[in-house]
């Protein structure tokens, strides 16, 4: 595996006349790419960024102080940096998290032609690259096919979406690494379980984790193949779902292979788009997970923007602390035109198939109600106008200390244990804070709250499931079997692991 | 010089975004005559027809918009401009 290649300064000095047409030649190429491209995106938000781009291009007023340096002497690649980097800058330091977002369309725009200044051709990582950077987008993730690769980000959090998106499709991923000390085209190994990068490995750490990998490779072909529900040593079932963001994840996946899906993160449906997605558009998501699954439970989240996932035109910046303001359900109720699209979505594509909606960051019972009222309306409008819809269960997620303490309060159809943000509002530490992940650890305030719900939820007949990343950890499977958990939902890349550990479970620890 | 002048209250809701000022330079860039752009009546103004001097305005919704402009065509351009700008950018969801 190289690091990829990420800069393009390669460049002989020619004249002044020479460097001004390479930019012209550049800027054309680039150009007739964006083109190229955008005859064959389909979906409206790509597009619109591409003739975003393309608009830039075609304005003189950005390659102008360019051409002007490159007269002055200057290298045509450093000119062009040199003309667009201030706005880039410009927009890092927006306000507005959109304009703050669109630094990254310039960023992309002036690598484009930076590529083409030093002859290289468009930046489809090839297999195998692990890709050191400040950070990258979620859509340049997307584009790209990580097999054997990886990642290695200075910025982004275990939390943030392009992990969230790896660890999905088990990528190895660390963030928080000082890239700069990182050269170009070394052979490297990434170990993102033990979050590390051996640079220039000799021959004997490279065929251990050449083993490991064809181990792991098996492992995962072994957890593909099972079929059937998982079962502890002692022959007791226990549910295994999966945690997706949309519909790409699933056309990896055999249903029969997993008991549902357990999460689906709607804000991926929100987020990085100019325009939040219309009711059509989300019921059709919604349907076709609910037909995928074929009878399965498919459990939908509405949205959770805030916090650490900030939607353009809906959240609010500028919070003095996300994780305490206006986010989850809260968001929602403040901004009911959107929030009722959603929710005539899914009653919509309840109709399809076993769907369940469930509401994060509830905190009081009113919040719960106030839903259940507005789920009710949504039914009731829809069949006003002649079309089908269907009152689906709901249930909320148990992730805030209070809601988790008065469990007994709060009229749930089923709960579903949000365990990365139970565990940082219990200990009071930042999910992102790397120097306090000692702190962040689960601990027996956690699994006693944990324990809690499940004892309330077997007493009142209810269903609780874990849906965090405590339920993707083998190491922690044990734990929260103990506390009576028999549900648990997973990132896609895990199903394998847990389910090995859940086959190792005899029983509570005496 | 006799510059036209026209303003226009912008309700797209997230401002003036990408999208919208791609529509809107590409609007400008069809008339010849010189056409600017602000936010207050005595500006600064920027070029409607560059897109990174709109972009920069970082408009916010519920933003008034002033353009002036000077040529040949400055009525039908100042016409055709804020026609757009007022029927949101033909963007309306």
């Amino acid at each position: 595996m190289r690091l990829a290649p990420k800069r393009h300064d390669a460049r002989q000095k020619r004249s002044p006349a020479e460097e001004h047409q390479a930019l012209v030649d550049a800027l054309a190429a680039s150009q007739a790419d964006l083109a190229a491209l955008a005859g064959e995106v389909e979906d409206a938000d790509a597009e619109a960024i591409l003739s975003f781009q393309i608009a830039l291009l075609e304005d003189d007023s950005l390659s102008a102080p360019g051409f002007a340096r490159i007269a002055a002497g200057e290298l045509a690649n450093r000119a062009w940096s040199a003309a667009i980097d201030p706005e880039i800058s410009s927009y890092d330091q927006a306000e507005d998290p959109y304009f703050r977002a669109r630094a990254s369309d310039l960023s992309d725009l002036r690598d484009r032609v930076l590529r083409h200044l030093a002859g290289e051709a468009d930046q489809a990582l090839p297999a195998g690259v692990i890709v050191a950077a400040d950070d990258i987008p979620p859509s340049m993730f997307l584009a790209n096919d990580w097999r054997d690769g990886g990642l290695i980000l200075r910025r982004g959090s275990p939390s943030s979406h392009v992990a969230i998106l790896a660890r999905s499709r088990g990528v190895p991923m660390i963030v928080g690494v000082d890239v700069d000390y990182l050269e170009d085209g070394r052979d490297a190994l990434l170990d993102g379980e033990a979050g590390l990068l051996i640079v220039d490995p000799d021959s004997d750490t490279r065929a251990v984790y050449c083993q490991r990998r064809d181990e792991q490779s098996k492992l995962r072909q072994a957890a593909a193949s099972f079929r059937g529900p998982a079962l502890t040593a002692a022959g007791e079932p226990v549910q295994v779902m999966i945690n997706v963001t949309g519909l790409a994840e699933l056309e990896a996946l055999d249903p029969a292979n997993v008991d549902g899906i357990g999460l689906m993160r709607t804000e991926f449906l929100f987020q990085g788009r100019e325009q939040l997605p219309t009711e059509e558009e989300q019921y059709r998501i919604y349907k076709r997970m609910v037909e995928w699954a074929a009878g399965k439970p498919v459990t939908i989240r509405t949205l959770d923007a805030g916090g650490d996932k900030p939607i353009v035109g809906l959240t609010q910046a500028g919070d003095i602390n996300p994780f305490l303001g206006v986010r989850g359900v809260r968001l929602s109720l403040r901004h009911l035109d959107v929030f009722r699209q959603q929710l005539r979505a899914l009653t919509r594509a309840a109709v399809a198939g076993n769907l369940k909606v469930m509401v994060p960051m509830v905190t009081v019972p009113e919040e719960l109600d106030q839903c259940r009222t507005l789920l009710a309306q949504a039914v009731e409008e829809l069949r006003r106008e002649g079309q089908q819809a269907q009152l689906p269960p709901l249930g909320m997620m148990v992730e805030v200390p209070a809601a988790a303490l008065t469990i007994e309060d709060f009229n749930a159809d089923f709960f579903s244990i949000g365990s990365n943000d139970l565990i940082q509002y219990v200990t009071a530490v930042s999910r992102d804070e790397p120097e306090l992940a000692d702190l962040a650890r689960p601990s027996r305030a956690v699994f006693n709250l944990i324990r809690h719900v499940v004892d309330y939820a077997d007493r009142a007949g209810r269903e609780t499931s874990l849906c965090g990343d405590l339920a993707g950890d083998p190491a922690q499977v044990a734990a929260l079997l103990d506390q009576g958990l028999r549900i648990l939902s997973v990132a896609p890349g895990a199903l394998g692991p847990v389910r090995a550990a859940i086959s190792r479970y005899s029983g509570p620890a005496a | 010089m006799n510059k036209l002048r026209a303003s226009v209250l912008m309700r797209h809701e997230v401002g003036l975004h990408a999208r919208p000022s791609v529509k809107l330079t590409k609007l400008a860039k069809a008339f010849e005559s010189r056409i600017d752009l602000g936010l207050s009546p005595d500006g600064p103004w920027v070029d409607a027809k560059s897109i990174v001097k709109v972009m920069a305005t970082k408009a916010p919704k519920d933003s008034t918009i002033y353009f002036r402009a000077e040529g040949s065509d400055a009525k039908a351009a100042l016409e055709a401009l804020v026609t757009l700008v007022d029927g949101d950018f033909q963007d309306g969801r």
